[in-house]
């Protein structure tokens, strides 16, 4: 298995600069270096001396990908895209285009990003699923029937609808818990009952649709026959055996999603003003800094990776049958 | 049983959670009922240092811990320049070039410098602040600090002593020589060296220096190591700029340069003490911990920066050596009677903390701002209806609605215009040819601003008749003030002239029914505008039927704030939409917007349209430096004259301000020049507390109806498993 996670971690590389080079391609096609020095310093007044000077000081004064006025290696080396890129991969994000530190705001903004997600994750996994095996359990029938039909109502409204109904209701018309807004600590809690609420009303019907999908594909086999032929309980037929093995396909995505969790919810985070991850990203996207940008893009990159080799690690421990060989 | 638990629990959450009286109170339970001011913020401030920062948000905080020597009047109108740390307004001392003293009223042209002495009050003393913490022998405790110990802060709660001085004129000049420093990059330094004696040179000198530690530092610490070594920038004079004494301080400008005042009374000429300089510039204070003047502002005003969370919460306290100030006693006609006198002469400030919410989406915004939990609002065009509605006379008042709950509408003029420019460098729109001439004044006819801003500003907004908005020395009201290539005066208001004028101005510049009296070729314009999203496409097509009633085809070039603002810098366009917010109510600073050495084009200055008029500049020079009076506006009377004529911009609007501020918030005057009323504000803490309780009263049955519709919906499943569990089996 070691040698199958190293073997990951080396195909991770060229993935990154992969992922990095298209960024920095898509970046700068959109902005140029004195774009982004004129957002930062506003739009009245600015010579063109202040524009070179900000250049200067934040390293894109240089050619992006290719320094044709430096020898050997410096040609590579002297360019804006090494310069920013290469201590990503020692994970030294280095300051925003405004001058902070990006490692600072990364460590402080993932905590309520995590307080938010990590209750979203874990309550709307126990709830779909358990959903999901009602739905199964009462297949082809009125339950089963209006269960579905309520799933694909819920997953045709878009998240939005249920943001913006949810805070009218339950903060503006019944005053149950503050619209918007986050402080850390116990005081959290009145802050995330909401977005948690919306987060499992909003994946809802798409998630239970899908677990019930595979449930009932597993509750159709052999085994599942053989189990109740023995004389098992239903519920035991459920939890030990078609919950088991219908968890793998469940597995493949939810695992990979854990690390994601660390970077928030780019939607609710702005709606509930939630100082998160996500809408850092959005912020930086808006700011057109490149610096926050990158790093956020690159530490996402990381952790997608990340989560998938976690998903292929974890199908050995549900599955006995495969083997990292 | 389980929906009952999953109640019980909510329940218990919400009051583990402290929510009290109203659950939906995003407050601590513990602030309750104190004197807290609550606002909000949308955008990260990018820096709170006073030498950099230049937007009205960021403003919006430095200005209530910064004093510069100026400020405006709290409540009069048109804006008044008074003393702020100044004991007294500067008057400037002419000088010609062998610095012999002139006559107050000298011609420019002999003025070769002027001098602005400013005495500042003697006993103002600095907020609480570590980077003036002495020992008992009066030695500094944190400007020399190990790097380790260093690497242990991370914010200014983390020194345990504070210290404070008084202020001085040394701080005042210490803070324009930072205007020039290559690490600071100030926004108006450019502006500021063609007037400052030395400002120049001392830049240049700071930028060899600058050069020489960075790459010392660098073979030291390499080159990706954020920290800067301290430029003590006291061992660095500038020609311009000196201390007199403790507390005078004197600046020379070159020429005569009257608006210089206006800028006295910005945060770029705050007082920075030395020693903060020196304690933000220690290395180590910018490695992760943002331990930097861009975060944490020191000054002398009344409140100070004690919490800075930029991405959910900022919060200002009442600074314990602030002196006091007493509030006005004088405003305007209509101020006694909005009581807005009411607490004339007492002592301000009122508030103890002001706490700012980052809120990024407007409906939570707003809808806490319903609920009482914001003092104040502005209203967004989604919550105009909402909130305020227009006679027919154009009056705007509060609905039933608002009104019932005792909130108090506030509008005053924006000190801004946005206009449509024709590009002058332009070959068809352009220049100053009767053919182009005749064209951009029959579209100034054409684009009907009264339907632009009833459509989409829900009427905050005036048609603007030339540059100046109302509210600044040069504007004229009534038939005086009407721009004539545009309107007419009837019955005592003016009137947009009708189409067909502009039809007949149209046919004179050569374009009869829109085309080409020469070719036949229709009239093709284009517009360069900047599109956001689908939710654009509403303003895009009315810009298409204004032209299109001259029958001329506009062809709308959309691309991005970015690549628009580059083709207007290049003078790539031919028309576009842009806008102008005033640093300083003075009409130069409107009027220098059409001065042709302004050019953007030519020069990178603000002059957008590249408008170029020999006249109009000339007559330029002379307005900027006479004091407002009869003979000024007797120049501005003629500039409008040839402006209107040359018709560089449809005139536009001046936007209209609408503000909303809670029955409890007394003292609330926009100030469209200045942020700093907040010392001003007073809140009557019962009232808000009962409003409060009143408008946020929780509702719980749709608790116990989600518990009840669970129960309905799991009951009878589990009677079923329970039924097919016990069943026997059937057979096949």
């Amino acid at each position: 298995m070691l040698a199958y996670i190293v073997r990951r971690c080396l195909y991770a590389v060229p993935i990154l600069i992969g992922v990095n080079l298209i960024t920095f391609a898509l970046f700068f096609v959109v902005n140029t270096p004195e774009d982004m020095a004129r957002m930062q310093l506003g739009a009245k007044r600015v010579t063109p001396d202040a524009i070179e000077k900000w250049k200067a000081e934040r390293g894109y004064d240089r050619p992006l990908l290719w320094n044709g006025a430096r020898a050997g290696a410096a040609r590579l080396t002297d360019t804006i895209f090494f310069e920013k890129s290469v201590r990503l991969f020692a994970f030294d994000f280095g300051n925003a285009d405004d001058g902070r530190s990006i490692g600072h705001e990364i460590r402080t903004r993932m905590w309520p990003s995590l307080a938010l997600a990590i209750p979203s994750f874990l309550v709307g996994l126990a709830v779909y699923v358990s959903c999901a095996l009602v739905l199964a359990f009462f297949r082809a029938t009125y339950l089963d029937f209006w269960g579905v039909v309520l799933c694909v109502a819920m997953m045709s409204v878009s998240a939005l609808f249920y943001i913006i109904g949810g805070q009218f209701l339950v903060s503006k018309l019944w005053g149950l818990v503050p619209i918007s807004g986050y402080q850390p600590g116990p005081d959290a809690v009145k802050f995330l009952v909401l977005p948690v609420l919306i987060a499992l009303v909003a994946g809802f019907g798409a998630e239970v649709r899908l677990f019930r999908t595979f449930f009932l594909e597993e509750m159709g086999k052999d085994y599942v026959r053989t189990a109740r032929a023995k004389g098992l309980a239903e519920t035991a037929v459920l939890f030990g055996h078609v919950l088991k093995n219908g968890a793998i396909p469940i597995l493949t995505g939810v695992v990979a999603a854990i690390p994601k969790l660390f970077l928030g919810s780019l939607v609710a985070e702005s709606f509930f003003g939630i100082p998160g991850l996500g809408s850092y990203t959005i912020d930086a996207i808006q700011a057109q800094d490149f610096a926050v940008v990158r790093s956020m893009v690159f530490l996402g990159s990381v952790l997608t990776i990340l989560g998938y080799l976690l998903a292929d690690l974890s199908y050995t421990l549900v599955d006995p049958r495969v083997r990292f060989e | 049983m389980i929906a009952r638990r999953l109640a019980a629990s909510f329940v218990a959450a919400a009051l583990v959670a402290g929510c009290g009286a109203e659950w939906n109170d995003p407050y601590p339970a513990a602030d309750r009922g104190k004197n807290i001011l609550y606002s909000s913020f949308v955008d990260r401030p990018k820096t709170l240092d006073p030498a950099r920062s230049y937007t009205a948000d960021e403003w919006s905080f430095i200005q209530q811990v910064y004093e510069p020597p100026l400020q405006y009047h709290y409540l009069k109108r048109p804006y008044e320049l008074i003393p702020q740390a100044a004991a007294e307004m500067p008057r400037p001392r002419l000088l010609d070039a062998e610095g012999r003293e002139l006559a107050p009223d000298a011609p420019a042209s002999e003025v070769a410098f002027s001098e602005y002495e400013i005495r500042i009050r003697p006993g103002i003393l600095y907020q609480p602040h570590p980077a003036l913490a002495t020992d008992a022998a009066g030695k500094p405790l944190y400007l020399a600090l190990p790097e380790d110990e260093i690497r242990r802060k991370y914010t200014l709660a983390d020194f345990p002593h504070t210290g404070t001085r008084e202020l001085v004129a040394e701080d005042y000049v210490y803070q324009i020589k930072r205007l020039a420093h290559p690490r600071v990059n100030a926004p108006i330094f450019g502006h500021m060296s063609g007037y400052i004696v030395g400002l120049k040179a001392l830049a240049a000198r700071l930028q060899a220096e600058n050069e020489r530690l960075m790459e010392a530092h660098a073979a030291r610490y390499g080159k990706a190591d954020p920290g800067a070594p301290w430029i003590d920038l006291r061992e660095y004079p500038l020609a311009g700029v000196e201390v007199v004494d403790r507390y005078t301080y004197r600046v020379r400008i070159r020429g005569l340069y009257p608006q210089f005042v206006y800028w006295l009374a910005t945060p770029f000429f705050a007082p920075m003490p030395v020693e903060a300089d020196r304690f933000y510039s220690q290395r180590g204070m910018n490695d992760g911990r943002n331990l930097t003047l861009d975060w944490w502002p020191i000054g002398t005003g009344p409140y100070m920066l004690t919490e800075n969370n930029p991405n959910a919460r900022m919060a200002l306290d009442r600074n314990p050596n602030f002196r006091g100030e007493p509030y006005p006693s004088e405003g305007e006609p209509a101020d006694r009677a909005a009581g807005l006198l009411a607490d004339a002469g007492k002592r301000a400030p009122f508030v103890d903390r002001v706490v700012y919410t980052r809120e990024k989406e407007g409906i939570p915004y707003w809808n806490k701002f319903l609920q009482g939990y914001y003092d104040q609002s502005g209203i967004s065009s989604d919550n105009f209806d909402h909130a305020v509605r227009v006679d027919l006379e154009g009056e705007a008042s509060l609905t039933p609605e608002m009104a019932a709950r005792g909130i108090q509408l506030r509008t005053s003029v924006g000190t801004s215009t946005f206009y449509l420019a024709f590009n002058f460098l332009d070959p068809v729109v352009g220049g100053p040819s009767e053919r182009a001439r005749k064209l951009r004044q029959a579209v100034s006819i054409a684009v009907d601003w009264e339907e632009f801003i009833s459509i989409f500003q829900n009427g905050r907004g005036i048609p603007g008749m030339g540059p100046i908005p109302p509210g600044i020395f040069g504007h004229r009201e009534g038939e005086a003030g009407i721009n004539p290539v545009v309107y007419d005066w009837v019955d005592g208001a003016p009137r947009r002239k009708p189409i067909e004028a502009a039809k007949k101005l149209l046919a004179e510049a050569g374009y009869p029914d829109g085309r080409d009296a020469a070719t036949g070729q229709p009239l093709v314009l284009h517009l360069d505008t900047v599109q956001r999203g689908p939710g654009d496409k509403p303003r895009l097509d009315w810009y298409r039927r204004q032209f299109q009633k001259l029958a001329i085809e506009l062809e709308l070039r959309t691309s991005d704030w970015n690549r628009f603002q580059e083709k207007v810098r290049s003078g790539n366009t031919q028309l576009f939409f842009l806008g102008w917010n005033a640093d300083y109510p003075d009409p130069e600073n409107f009027l220098f917007l059409l001065n042709g050495p302004q050019s953007r084009a030519k020069t990178g200055g603000e002059n957008a349209a590249n408008y170029r008029n020999p006249e109009y500049d000339r007559l330029f020079e002379r307005m900027k430096n006479i004091a407002n009076g009869p003979e000024r506006q007797a120049l501005i009377d003629e500039m409008l004259r040839i402006a209107r004529a040359d018709a560089p911009w449809a005139w536009g609007f001046h936007p209209k301000d609408y503000g909303l501020a809670h029955a409890w918030l007394k003292n609330v005057k926009p100030n469209q020049m200045a942020r700093n009323g907040l010392k001003f504000y007073r809140i009557d803490t019962i009232e808000r507390e009962q409003r409060r309780a009143e408008w946020n009263r929780p509702t719980l049955w749709p608790i116990a109806l989600a518990a009840a519709l669970l129960v309905a919906a799991v009951a009878p499943a589990v009677v079923a498993y329970r039924r097919r569990e016990r069943a026997a089996a059937r057979t096949a």
